[in-house]
């Protein structure tokens, strides 16, 4: 398994570069992350990512955009408008879970 | 027997700098058009499914209604259409046995068959057509009108979606969607 460095961690990645660990990630981590795809974190960011973690530890699984939305309470435009043109794997991402595998 | 060499991975591979290539540049030229011409439910969901996964990939999306197709965005017909048996050999209620094709006009088939389904849509988490085109517009997707549909079913704006776009001709559509890859369903 792949293993890269960010900001002095050797943190375990898939072939892509997504984490593989869910207990490797912490909040620092998320704001290297962010800014390796070139997005700064705010509190709107925060509200989503604290969403797709918890909700990841719940399902076993990455919510997909719609799940952001039904059950996350982040609308679909407000999605896009935070993690631009492709939400579903830039939140993951940054969130330190596998892209999400739903197709809506 | 043929003597095999197992290896163990005791070692990792060091990726420093490894970062995901969401590539959005490759995308920015890239578009779908989708053709929507069937108002059946189980039609209607194959163009929306394309459709919002291509903009969560950051494509450009554009759907057109055509014929049957209109029901989806006709605000009197959207939150009702059916799913009819009738000449799908391919539904398996049960396990992998066939619905006999003599039963399936009977009164009350269609609105089984419909509620089964939307059932099974809901379980998904995967939203009824209304409201999939809510999250779609959301996302960026634009919704164009045929207007010879338009003018067939003597329909006008106030009759559809307010958030579709207008209600053009084909060749219209075709200069709009220049260069896209084109979907017809």
């Amino acid at each position: 398994m792949p293993v890269t460095t960010l900001d002095g961690h050797a943190v375990h990645v898939d072939d892509e570069g997504f984490l593989t660990e869910y207990h490797e990630w912490d909040e620092d981590l998320a704001k290297v992350l962010a800014a390796n795809i070139g997005i700064e974190l705010t509190d709107a960011h925060w509200k989503v990512l604290r969403f797709l973690r918890a909700d990841f530890t719940a399902k076993g699984e990455t919510a997909t955009t719609r799940r952001v939305q039904a059950v996350g309470g982040v609308p679909v435009k407000e999605q896009f408008a935070l993690f631009p043109k492709k939400p579903g794997k830039k939140m993951a991402y940054i969130a330190g879970l596998p892209k999400p595998h739903g197709c809506v | 027997m043929t003597a095999r060499k197992v290896t163990t991975m005791t070692t990792t591979e060091a990726r420093p700098g490894l970062v995901p290539n969401f590539d959005d540049e490759a995308e920015a030229g890239r578009k779908i058009a989708i053709i929507c011409s069937k108002g059946n439910l189980d039609m209607a969901y194959p163009g929306l499914i394309i459709a919002n996964s291509a903009l969560g990939e950051g494509v450009e999306t554009h759907l057109f209604f055509t014929f049957w197709g209109f029901d989806m965005i006709v605000k009197s017909r959207m939150n009702d259409l059916q799913f009819s048996p009738v000449g799908n050999t391919a539904m398996h209620p049960i396990g992998d046995a066939h619905i006999p094709q003599a039963l399936t006009p009977l009164p009350g088939m269609t609105a089984m068959a419909t509620h089964m389904l939307k059932k099974q849509i809901a379980d998904l988490g995967v939203p009824e057509v209304p409201e999939f085109l809510d999250q779609i517009v959301a996302a960026g997707g634009h919704l164009w009108a045929c207007r010879m549909s338009a003018d067939m079913m003597k329909l006008t704006e106030s009759d559809l979606r307010d958030d579709v776009e207008g209600i053009i001709s084909a060749a219209d559509f075709i200069e709009l969607t220049n260069g896209a890859q084109l979907l017809f369903i």
